[in-house]
């Protein structure tokens, strides 16, 4: 140890960040604990979480959706079971993100049971609290979707931006069990992107020599994610270019994807969504603090940068539905299917779709959930690949068509990842390797 | 002068990245390890050190992945960073209200993050002030 001392906080200290709050009456009653113990937890978090993001007051919010339950640790079953040991309810509708497990399949996806019982635990605690079962990572796509301009605490990045920018409901990016305390108390720190003057945009993205072809097809948007997140981290961009005939399922694996390499909760794309008709609009009359030009080359090196695992590798699964499958999106898979005709799987590929229970309501009225079945698809309910364990610890490459799945796979599941369009996941689980027809990123 | 997020006292060696992390995803709360694999800092292990990066990404699960290494003994001893990320600070407070137990994060300005070598030996106060040891060399 050298005796050269440096000082790089300063000698006199850092300042202690946060400023004095205005709190409302019933505010300081619950945290006196005069409306129950697991309120006064619940808002002593959110009191120093306020000081964290500086805000003056609280205020008051009309919807919550949960992320916490969707990781199974042993703090995160300790936090929520002292909250309702406490007598903790929900005092605003509230809905669930994902739970690590398919409550319904988990045995045939080989889930250790000692695994399950800690994860029925911790599903029970959050829906003793009140909240509405929905279990699922796309809440948007289910019940209570947030209407435009409401005051909602969300969690689950994905969501988050989605609700933001597509819906154009107000939510910071929550962490997990702050959701559960918003969602207890009805209140959350007045600020950001609560706060209308805040959702201005900040980075105008233009999308200069891409085709129109290429923004038709699904595969653009997470590659454009990937990128965005990237280049503004958590700034708000505006994106100007997107086709106005964008599908929703487009704009939330935009979001999922932005949200996972970078920090967007919100964005705005001229024309498409509800804050942005006009560039204008987006940024409030104010000028952009910057602008980047998006050309197919940056795209092209975003579409690389997604993959790990090099093309003819040896596949072990395919994994669809992150975030959660729609009804549409199973239509298409159909589709696909159709067109690459009766063959079935490679034996030594599985193929993953996840998705909710709401969506699959919906896929079992449909007249293609045979053609699905039968190709060997195993739909996965309620849960994720990341936080339950189905994909198997041997598996060394996976492939799949979302942004976020290729962003954290190497990672968290410690594998080689292959991103693709939903069409080449589906050739190369047939073929047993991957296979893509990069068509799309080569220019014309 | 910096910006104390969460109090604490720690002290550590430096690890020091100029890229974001998701703290879900990007860091494995049993083994204190980074799992970002396309983080410049891949395969390196960040628990008992004093981790300097810029900012939090990513996952909102990053609060739950921060307690949990708290708990588990496998957390930074200490996190300095450029810009406040509420859910980094989430799950230090959350920690802190469950088991007492913390993880000081302090905000510092351009300057003084730049002034922090990886390797040096940080002395993080519970006012926030951060005292820096170079490391020597050979040692």
């Amino acid at each position: 140890m050298s005796e050269g001392v440096e000082k790089a906080g300063g000698e006199k200290g850092a300042r202690r960040i946060g400023r004095s709050m205005k709190l409302s009456d019933k505010d300081q009653q619950m945290l006196k604990g005069q409306h129950g113990e697991a309120a006064k937890l619940a808002m002593s978090v959110l009191v120093r979480m306020a000081e964290v993001y500086g805000a003056a007051e609280m205020m008051d919010v009309s919807q919550a959706h949960v992320d916490a339950c969707g990781l199974l640790t042993e703090s995160g079953i300790e936090f929520v079971e002292t909250l309702g040991a406490l007598g903790a309810k929900v005092s605003v509708p509230t809905t669930l993100n994902m739970v690590p497990l398919d409550l319904q399949n988990w045995r045939q996806l080989g889930v250790p049971e000692e695994f399950a019982s800690g994860v029925t635990r911790l599903a029970k605690a959050y829906t003793n609290m009140g909240c509405i079962p929905t279990w699922t990572c796309a809440p948007y796509q289910g019940y209570l979707t947030p209407r435009f301009g409401q005051q909602i605490a969300w969690a689950g990045s994905a969501a988050i931006v989605y609700a933001n920018s597509v819906l154009g409901a107000r939510t910071n990016r929550y962490g997990d069990y702050l959701d559960i305390c918003c969602a207890i108390t009805g209140r959350v720190p007045k600020c950001g992107l609560h706060v209308k003057h805040n959702r201005k945009g900040q980075v105008l993205l233009r999308l200069v020599d891409i085709e129109p072809g290429i923004l038709e097809e699904d595969v653009f948007y997470p590659v454009l994610g990937h990128l965005l997140g990237y280049l503004v981290q958590d700034r708000i961009p505006v994106i100007e270019g997107l086709p106005a005939k964008v599908t929703t399922d487009q704009l939330k694996a935009l979001g999922a994807a932005a949200a996972s390499s970078g920090a967007v909760a919100l964005f705005h794309a001229v024309g498409v969504t509800p804050e942005a008709s006009t560039v204008e609009e987006a940024f409030k009359g104010d000028a952009p603090q910057s602008v980047v030009d998006v050309h197919l080359s940056d795209l092209m090196a975003a579409w690389s940068d997604l993959s790990t695992a090099d093309e003819g590798a040896r596949l072990d699964a395919i994994v669809l539905g992150c975030p959660h499958f729609s009804y549409a999106e199973f239509r298409q898979l159909a589709q696909v299917i159709r067109w690459e005709g009766i063959r079935s799987l490679d034996s030594g590929v599985r193929a993953v779709v996840l998705t909710s229970q709401a969506s699959y309501a919906l896929l079992r009225r449909s007249d293609f959930l045979e053609t699905i079945v039968d190709f060997g698809i195993e739909i996965v309910l309620d849960t994720c690949t990341f936080n339950s364990p189905i994909i198997s610890r041997d598996a060394e490459f996976i492939m799949t068509n979302s942004g976020k799945h290729a962003y954290y796979a190497p990672g968290k599941l410690g594998v080689q990842v292959a991103f693709g369009s939903m069409r080449d996941c589906i050739r190369s689980a047939v073929e047993g390797f991957v296979c893509r027809e990069e068509r799309l990123w080569k220019g014309s | 002068m910096g910006d104390l997020v969460v109090a604490g006292s720690a002290e550590g060696v430096a690890i020091v990245s100029e890229q974001p992390i998701s703290f879900w995803g990007g860091f494995n709360p049993q083994t204190g390890e980074i799992i970002d694999r396309r983080h410049e800092r891949s395969g390196a292990i960040v628990a008992g050190k004093v981790f300097v990066f810029p900012q939090g990404k990513g996952s909102s699960t990053g609060s739950a992945a921060l307690m949990e290494s708290i708990r588990a003994g496998t957390a930074p001893a200490a996190i300095i960073n450029l810009k406040v990320d509420p859910i980094l600070a989430l799950g230090a407070i959350l920690a802190d209200e469950l088991y007492h137990k913390t993880v000081p994060i302090v905000v510092l300005s351009r300057e003084d993050f730049d002034a922090i070598q990886e390797g040096d030996y940080l002395i993080v106060e519970p006012d926030g002030t951060i005292k820096a040891r170079t490391r020597k060399t050979a040692q």
